[in-house]
């Protein structure tokens, strides 16, 4: 049995095992931290700190997917300063880029009265959509660089190392050697990067084509060089 | 293509090849020296030879300023666009020079083989306005500089500990004399040499003021097969200049530093991380290290100089490890602390420069002696970097305790017929201060009571005709070049911050850009991963609550 220890998460006593995280911790106490790049199968980095905490003596707020429940902690999952900044965050995706495929965060920016024009000419990131494989594509106006697509790329799970970072703050963006076309790279299309995307902008080739308005019957003779079936009369 | 000779290449990636991974930022380095830039098959060269994925290898290439992976000049010349040198016309140097050599700013001069670039903060703050010219295939004639020029700054102050060798040119082994603190702390046990640092009260002067003994105390007591020692070199805060001149100035001090520190944790292996800006720095540091090698100090330490590539994010400990690591500077989540989970995983100490220069001092006088310099919360010497509008901008050493007022009388104050408007205090990620704040002592305890940062020493000094507003907008510009863009608040807000400050010194202030600057940077200060994020919107926001009115507070 593992050790228990307690502590109060906002305000409720609770005796949790040690080695938990806050986040496991809020889940198996039905409180609810709102994440983003937090993903069960990879390694947890504290990138997005929607699931930030305040945790009494500490001067900054908490990741809750990383920092681990210790004895008499006291936390508190939605005070002012943690709903200022999931708000702010929130606001600032919605001003940077695409989330129209991100119902999720859509639903989080209505439940902390997110607005999508809090910032008025920002500077948005923008591109264009890279669909140079028969497998997926990449729409990476949709990315929020969660980096799970990377994590699983490379030691989390497949260890191929196909894409890494291009540029640095907001200049980020997930990309290949020199931008090469993803044939060209070490990708053994194995779609776990696909998997893992919170927000469309990694996207089976398929459902972008079906999207397009593109009928099943014309997407199962591309790039293939068949001749398009005939529909028997 | 005779320009993608590989056959260069190659034996320069020698040396690096058994460095494996961690070897990629020397290799890129070398590379870079070569070729002026770094091309596609450059690059999987050198991933080739370190074992290295290409991807990984293109994206340190992109994290770090100064790596180029597309057609750069050999020789680059890089004008300082930060808030010292903004008030001594920097934007005008760089205009001058674009058009002297018929370039925009990030082009290359195809005959002279010369890209010239806006930089961050060169660290240069007190001989303004400052540029850095770098050379590759050109005489630096070329570029209508006289002379390969050393930087040597004024020192001054009421104290010549730290700085006893510095104001001139660099100190010799033979002048420095020998490493008598050194030879004393070999004798004690390394617990003794622990508890002295501790008992001396010395905290870190890179920014965090961190207690050093109970750093060495927990690299002590952390069990690790190898241990390392780092000396953080990496400064880049915009008005600080104090590390340059140690190293540049007396660099034996900064090494006996480092082995006292590397007796006392038992690591055998120390590296000096020092930022690209500092090139002309290392062979100053080279010579020395092989000085004290052949004078037998280095018996049990092997001291690498470790060049950084343009990232201010690099001076955080965590990322400075990556760095050395071969990686992009991205800063770890903490805990686990350096003291057990450092550079390599292994137990590290990382200290600043000015940081070690006092442990030969604390060790040779004894931490009692030590502790009657300053006051008793705020022990020893300390070092300012006062530059902007004094009239003798330069480094001067104090005893914890003398005022600002005390501090900029040293350096003859704001030229006759202005008045003081506001002093930026630790740097961009500082706060200000007015001349209310004249008579504050300039110790950890006083300045944390008056609500201001000692931070990195920085005094930058803004006379009543200035336009704070212009300086604000250097700081935004500043943090959205240097955000390493791993969490959302300070990847995101530094371009948000950014946008609003540049509307605020253009005069077009929107409605409700106020509390939306406020809620930047408080989400930032709470909710950022590192230091940086943590301190990005800092002197925004005391600007904010100082001259409210410049941010158009009317209309919120």
């Amino acid at each position: 049995m593992a050790e228990k220890l307690a502590m109060t998460m906002d305000g409720r006593q609770i005796e949790v095992e040690a080695g938990k995280t806050l986040l496991d911790i809020a889940r198996e106490n039905d409180i609810d931290i709102p994440t983003i790049c937090f993903h069960e199968a990879t390694t947890a980095n504290g990138l997005c700190r929607m699931c930030v905490v305040e945790v009494e003596g500490q001067r900054v707020l908490q990741p809750s997917c990383i920092v681990k429940a210790g004895a008499n902690m006291k936390v508190q999952t939605r005070s002012e300063k943690v709903i200022r900044a999931r708000k702010t965050i929130l606001e600032m995706l919605a001003s940077t880029m695409d989330l129209s495929d991100a119902p999720d965060i859509l639903s989080m920016m209505d439940e902390y009265g997110a607005s999508h024009e809090r910032f008025p000419d920002a500077e948005r990131r923008e591109s264009q959509v890279k669909d140079d494989n028969p497998m997926y594509i990449r729409d990476y106006s949709k990315c929020l660089l969660c980096w799970r697509c990377v994590q699983v790329c490379a030691d989390d799970a497949q260890y191929t190392y196909a894409i890494n970072f291009e540029g640095r703050g907001y200049e980020t963006q997930i990309g290949t050697f020199f931008d090469k076309a993803i044939p060209e790279t070490t990708c053994v299309m194995c779609g776990q990067c696909v998997g893992v995307c919170p927000t469309g902008a990694l996207k089976p080739k398929r459902e972008y084509l079906l999207e397009l308005g593109k009928s099943p019957a014309e997407i199962s003779v591309m790039n293939t060089g068949k001749k398009q079936r005939k529909v028997k009369g | 293509m005779s320009e993608f000779d590989l056959s260069l290449l190659k034996p320069a990636l020698e040396k690096y090849i058994s460095m494996g991974r961690p070897g990629l930022l020397p290799a890129l380095h070398a590379a870079q020296n070569i070729y002026g830039w770094l091309s596609e098959p450059v690059a999987a060269e050198v991933a080739k030879a370190l074992r290295v994925p290409l991807a990984d290898v293109h994206g340190v290439i992109e994290f770090y300023a100064m790596y180029y992976n597309k057609p750069t000049g050999k020789n680059v010349i890089r004008v300082c666009a930060d808030p010292a040198c903004g008030l001594r016309d920097a934007d005008g140097l760089l205009k001058k020079l674009c058009r002297e050599f018929d370039v925009n700013p990030h082009q290359t001069h195809p005959e002279l083989d010369l890209t010239i670039e806006p930089s961050p903060c060169l660290g240069l703050c007190d001989q303004v306005p400052a540029m850095l010219v770098m050379k590759g295939n050109h005489a630096i004639e070329d570029f209508g500089v006289d002379e390969a020029f050393r930087p040597i700054s004024p020192v001054g102050g009421t104290l010549r500990m730290l700085t006893k060798n510095c104001g001139g040119e660099t100190t010799s082994l033979k002048k420095y004399g020998e490493y008598s603190a050194l030879k004393k702390a070999k004798a004690m046990s390394r617990e003794e040499v622990v508890n002295e640092i501790k008992a001396s009260g010395l905290v870190g002067r890179g920014g965090a003021a961190f207690p050093t003994g109970v750093k060495w105390e927990g690299a002590l007591k952390a069990e690790g097969d190898a241990k390392y020692v780092i000396c953080n070199a990496d400064e880049s805060e915009p008005g600080t200049f104090k590390d340059r001149i140690l190293m540049l100035d007396d660099p034996h001090m900064t090494i006996e530093g480092m082995c006292i520190a590397a007796y006392a944790i038992g690591a055998t292996k120390g590296y000096i991380y020092i930022r690209g800006e500092y090139p002309y720095i290392v062979p100053a540091l080279e010579n020395a290290i092989n000085e004290a090698k052949e004078a037998g100090y280095l018996e049990d330490l092997d001291i690498e100089v470790r060049v950084g590539a343009g990232a201010y994010i690099c001076g955080e400990e965590t990322a400075l490890f990556e760095s050395i690591e071969g990686k992009r500077g991205f800063p770890r989540v903490k805990p686990p602390f350096p003291t057990t989970y450092g550079v390599f995983g292994k137990p590290t100490v990382i200290n600043n420069v000015e940081t070690l220069c006092n442990v030969p001092l604390i060790i040779s006088m004894g931490s009692a002696e030590y502790r009657k310099i300053g006051t008793e919360k705020s022990p020893g010497p300390k070092l300012f970097c006062v530059s902007g509008d004094v009239v003798k901008p330069g480094l001067y050493e104090v005893a914890f305790g003398a005022t600002l007022r005390d501090v900029l009388d040293m350096a003859g104050s704001v030229a006759s017929g202005k008045n003081l408007k506001s002093v930026l205090f630790g740097g961009a990620a500082g706060a200000f201060a007015t001349s209310e704040h004249l008579d504050v002592k300039m110790t950890f305890e006083d300045l944390r009571a008056a609500g201001l940062p000692l931070g990195s020493g920085v005094v930058m000094v803004f006379d009543d005709t200035r336009d704070m507003r212009d300086v604000l907008k250097r700081l935004g510009h500043f943090f959205a070049h240097e955000s390493c863009g791993k969490c959302y608040p300070c990847q995101m807000g530094t371009q948000r911050q950014r946008e609003i400050l540049d509307r605020v010194a253009d005069g077009n202030v929107q409605d409700g850009d106020f509390v939306r600057l406020q809620d930047v940077g408080w989400t930032m200060t709470d909710a950022s991963l590192c230091g940086l994020g943590q301190t990005a919107a800092s002197a925004v926001l005391s600007a904010m609550n100082l001259w409210p009115e410049l941010f158009g507070a009317d209309n919120n």
